[in-house]
């Protein structure tokens, strides 16, 4: 105890530190893998993709990023073990924002495209299982987490693969593919805009302190959704339909008007990985908020700390502004072969799962996600050719990502305790 | 700092270059026709300098298939098998190779079509070249094929377009029917060795058309295990 009120505000101050280079590290990085589909796709500039990732990232990390914050804070880890010795879980989550994110320079460095998510969940689980016993693992709840992230990318992929098919069925196999894509595009931008707001108000505007009932939020969610449709039908309508493009391609016409489709699931996407990934750099950081303010006591009903959600957005907005641009501007230069109605699948469909993943509180890989959906779009044999060794490898360094961010957090563990008893 | 991103598993496509390489066949090909005119007047000079481009343009497609090999190692996942790209390509590289083949033969021995069948050569050579066009224009559809994810409508255009391949296919096959009797009848006013070799470029011609059909057979089969 004594430990916390001599050093509370300085362990505050650094875990904030670390965790605010974390938010800055997932803006940097993870920036390039959710909105890489729509610059690579040439659907967006890279300036825009910055400012539309900007808003959205932090509106998502901010109004949807509670509940897996939660999960990050108190889910993994059973509170109990801890009671006698709460400075040992300050020094823990301090650790594991550490070797999580010090693991999020290396692999930046070398180019591998590690998971956030994996490297934090790792990290946590090993300073717990290892520093303080394993049974202190919530493992039942770590089994979900871990079990979720075969099955996100599995569903989004089955999602996407539907989208896909469905584009196909109303809009590219038919007799007049631009008339039906003006008519029916909006109804995408619907469906974008319907889930990401249910999911928001739902579990996102509570501690905004706006409450609504289900009917409500179904309602609103309804009417967000139109909204969000009508505009699009507003710029689809200013889209120039140049009969000289089609003659070299037939669906070059068809492709512009999915390009503004792509825009809001390039929003989608950005605020579905804010929603998700700013806990991993924020729920340890809570979770040592939470244990100084209250002298020691773990309260697992204990609301977030006002401040905590919007530094985690604006580490990652700085981030992305920072170092983003130049991460994009790479992208931008290679040539990818994905075309809008491809790209707005896939986005589509990993953004609402990330989403809906996010509303249960389950922390899972935005960039796992959209790999199982543009999976999902090849195998509706929809892209041109997929690099199997490149998805080996990233599958690779995700289940490697584990043992290493958990022997990080462990060495730290140890470093921290031993400075500070 | 390298970019971690998950753009890296999207390969370049196969599409594109593949198109490319049937466009020099093509330019390639075409060439044919006024090398033929131009030996037909007993412009040699005009013939050789043709026939260098053809062998040049030959040369490029030749480069082109091999570029197209190395962007296609295996485990790449493609909504066409790597197995059927490959010999979409050598069928396209044959027809280049052949076109190849008959300005070579022809402008080394200073072959003259015969006058009695001249204006008929030319309707065939014609032909082929048309043969090659509509096999082009049926490559040229693969993009078209990708957006709508090789089902529908597309199949539905593309299978009319190698319907219509055969049918210039068996066209020049009977032209060339003709054009052997025709031969046959004059045969004997020119001089043997000649002759053996006039047989073989009116062969070689024909199987200008012979390999576009095979590319409409082979578009067919990849539609068929879609």
């Amino acid at each position: 105890m004594d430990i916390l009120n001599t050093y509370g505000s300085t362990l505050i101050l650094f875990a904030g530190i670390v965790g605010f280079l974390m938010a800055w590290g997932i803006g940097a990085n993870d920036v390039a893998n959710a909105m890489g589909t729509s610059v690579g796709s040439k659907a967006l500039t890279i300036k825009q993709a910055i400012i539309i990732a900007m808003i959205f990232e932090f509106t998502g990390a901010y109004l949807a990023g509670g509940e897996v914050t939660s999960t990050i804070r108190k889910g993994i880890i059973d509170a109990s073990y801890f009671i006698d010795q709460p400075e040992l879980l300050v020094y823990g989550m301090t650790a594991a924002l550490l070797a999580a994110g010090l693991w999020l320079i290396i692999a930046s460095y070398y180019g591998w495209p590690v998971s956030t998510t994996h490297s934090i969940v790792g990290a946590i689980v090993g300073f717990s299982a290892v520093g303080v016993g394993v049974d202190s693992v919530t493992w039942s709840k770590v089994v979900g987490i871990v079990g979720s992230w075969v099955v996100t990318p599995l569903i989004s992929g089955v999602i996407a693969y539907m989208i896909f098919m469905s584009s196909q069925k109303l809009i590219f196999n038919t007799k007049d593919p631009i008339k039906n894509a003006k008519r029916y595009v909006p109804f995408y931008m619907f469906l974008a805009g319907f889930i990401l707001s249910l999911v928001t108000i739902t579990k996102g505007l509570k501690h905004v302190g706006l409450h609504f009932s289900t009917v409500e939020a179904a309602i609103l969610a309804v009417l967000i959704g139109i909204i969000v449709a009508v505009i699009g039908k507003i710029f689809i309508n200013r889209v120039k339909i140049d009969p000289e493009a089609d003659k070299e391609m037939h669906f070059s016409n068809v492709e512009k008007i999915f390009a503004v489709l792509m825009v809001i699931t390039a929003c989608a996407m950005a605020f579905a990985h804010g929603s998700n990934d700013v806990a991993n750099a924020i729920g340890p950081l809570a979770a040592v908020v939470n244990i100084v303010h209250n002298d020691g006591q773990i309260s697992a009903q204990a609301a977030l700390a006002w401040w905590i959600l919007p530094l985690g957005g604006i580490g990652i907005v700085l981030g992305l502004a920072i170092f983003g641009k130049r991460v994009m501007a790479t992208i931008g230069q290679g040539i990818t072969h994905l075309t809008p109605s491809r790209g707005f699948a896939a986005e589509l469909a990993a953004a609402s799962t990330v989403v809906i993943a996010s509303g249960t509180g389950l922390p899972i890989s935005t960039t796992q996600t959209l790999v199982g959906a543009v999976l999902g779009v090849g195998m509706a044999r929809g892209i041109a050719a997929l690099n199997l060794g490149v998805i080996r490898n990233i599958v690779i360094s995700w289940v490697i990502t584990l043992p290493i961010g958990a022997t990080l957090a462990i060495i730290f563990f140890y470093m921290l305790k031993a400075i500070f008893s | 700092m390298p970019v971690n991103s998950i753009l890296g598993m999207f390969a370049k496509s196969p599409i594109r270059p593949i198109q490319l390489h049937m466009d020099k066949v093509c330019l390639c090909s075409d060439l044919l026709l006024s090398f033929f005119e131009a030996s037909s007047k007993n412009d040699w000079v005009k013939a050789d300098k043709i026939r260098n481009d053809i062998s040049q343009y030959e040369k490029q497609a030749d480069e082109l298939k091999r570029e197209l090999r190395l962007a296609l190692p295996k485990g790449l996942f493609m909504p066409i098998d790597r197995a059927d790209l490959l010999e979409l390509v050598n069928r396209q590289d044959k027809i280049a190779n052949t076109a190849k083949d008959i300005a070579g033969r022809t402008f080394g021995r200073h072959l003259q079509i015969p006058e009695e069948i001249q204006s008929d050569f030319m309707t065939y050579i014609q032909r082929s070249l048309d043969a090659i066009h509509q096999a082009k224009n049926a490559i040229s559809e693969l993009d078209e094929l990708l957006e709508t994810g090789f089902k529908g409508r597309e199949v539905d255009s593309v299978t009319k377009m190698i319907e219509k391949l055969e049918s210039i296919e068996d066209h020049t096959d009977s032209l060339q029917i003709k054009l052997r009797q025709d031969l046959l009848s004059v045969e004997d006013n020119y001089k043997p060795v000649d002759v053996m070799f006039l047989y073989k470029i009116l062969e070689w011609v024909g199987s200008l058309a012979d390999h576009s059909e095979l590319i409409g057979t082979q578009l067919e089969l990849i539609l068929a295990r879609s």
